[in-house]
């Protein structure tokens, strides 16, 4: 997936619009395959990346079970705990994670979520597409990257 | 599958370590964090059950370097390897960019690793992936041990496609470095080709 700047401060500023309209924490945007692809809110020493892995095999282990009972995936999952709780929202492949506190309610985050999601499903999309282009224009970054400069990372500074 | 943002200027790649059950694959992954630089990587998040078996995968984050004003971001992860956990081991393949296969070398150990490596090919053909178009390394571990099998017999039973094949002693940190190095080359080298 690549994700151009344009598009990424896009995402960013619809992630700070759900975070202040839920009264929310901290909100995450999170590849399905574990990768976290923006931040909004209250980070404070919060270890993100683990997080976000942590989500997405939160997501696949429960889609997994939706599977054996028929299910196609479950496209929410809330963790309510005694001061944070967590809601995820799936939106093709990505994953909207909202942390909340009590300056907040489930029923809020859901809803606020839900809205946005039918607008980062259609950001996704144009990201999709870009993607593509970028991989058969071979504009990526590492494309005629030389071998000395892939040894340069392994090599002790 | 790679992920490159532009704002952020990352790369983000994931790792995954197969293999059967207590072949050492989460050990690979101790090593790896006990001797890199806090700075280098993130948390070592480990989801085991009591009797410390993996029971979901581990995962830790390993940042090598700038590349093209790009950082490189390997994300690792290990698969439980206990053959019941076959679901939630499948999941952790999603999305892979290179996989390394840990190799028990003792004589025992044999039908366990080619169960295991013929359980791999399978999960990955699910998500449309060919172990032999994917970055791949075979790392026989445990060489230190007296009951092993000769590194050219376990060659020649467990090599797909001519991947590098390591020996290593994941415990002492022997060969893991140089895994991790062989798959992270190969992944780069794809990217290249993108």
């Amino acid at each position: 997936m690549v994700i151009l700047e344009s598009r990424f401060h896009h995402i960013k500023a619809l992630l700070a619009r759900l975070r202040l309209d839920s009264s929310a924490r901290l909100v995450v945007l999170v590849d399905k395959d574990g990768q976290q692809i923006a931040v909004h809110g209250e980070l404070g020493d919060l270890d993100t990346t683990s997080l976000a892995s942590l989500a997405a095999g939160n997501v696949a282990a429960t889609g997994g079970m939706a599977r054996l009972i028929g299910e196609n995936e479950f496209p929410t999952l809330s963790h309510e705990g005694e001061k944070e709780s967590i809601h995820i929202c799936v939106i093709g492949r990505v994953l909207l994670l909202v942390v909340f506190d009590d300056r907040s309610s489930l029923g809020l985050v859901k809803l606020r979520s839900k809205q946005l999601s039918h607008e980062l499903a259609r950001v996704f999309a144009e990201i999709e597409k870009e993607s593509a282009a970028a991989r058969a224009n071979s504009s990526l970054p590492f494309n005629g990257i030389t071998d000395e400069e892939i040894d340069s990372l392994f090599s002790p500074a | 599958m790679t992920f490159i943002n532009y704002a952020s200027r990352e790369i983000n790649c994931k790792i995954v370590y197969y293999g059967p059950g207590l072949c050492g694959k989460t050990t690979n992954l101790q090593f790896i964090y006990d001797s890199t630089a806090a700075q280098a990587r993130g948390k070592l998040i480990s989801l085991a059950t009591e009797a410390d078996r993996t029971l979901f995968f581990d995962f830790m984050p390993l940042e090598l370097g700038t590349v093209r004003g790009f950082k490189t971001r390997f994300h690792l992860y290990t698969v439980p390897g206990q053959v019941f956990y076959e679901a939630s081991r499948k999941l952790i393949l999603k999305g892979v960019d290179g996989v390394v296969f840990v190799a028990d070398s003792q004589e025992e150990r044999m039908d366990a690793n080619i169960e295991s490596l013929y359980n791999l090919e399978e999960n990955l053909r699910t998500y449309g992936y060919e172990l032999m178009k994917l970055p791949y390394v075979l790392q026989l571990n445990k060489r230190d041990l007296p009951n092993v099998i000769p590194t050219d017999e376990l060659t020649t039973e467990l090599q797909r496609k001519g991947e590098p094949v390591i020996e290593a002693v994941a415990s002492t940190g022997a060969g893991v470095f140089d895994t991790l190095k062989a798959v992270a080359k190969q992944v780069l080298t794809e990217l290249r080709k993108a």
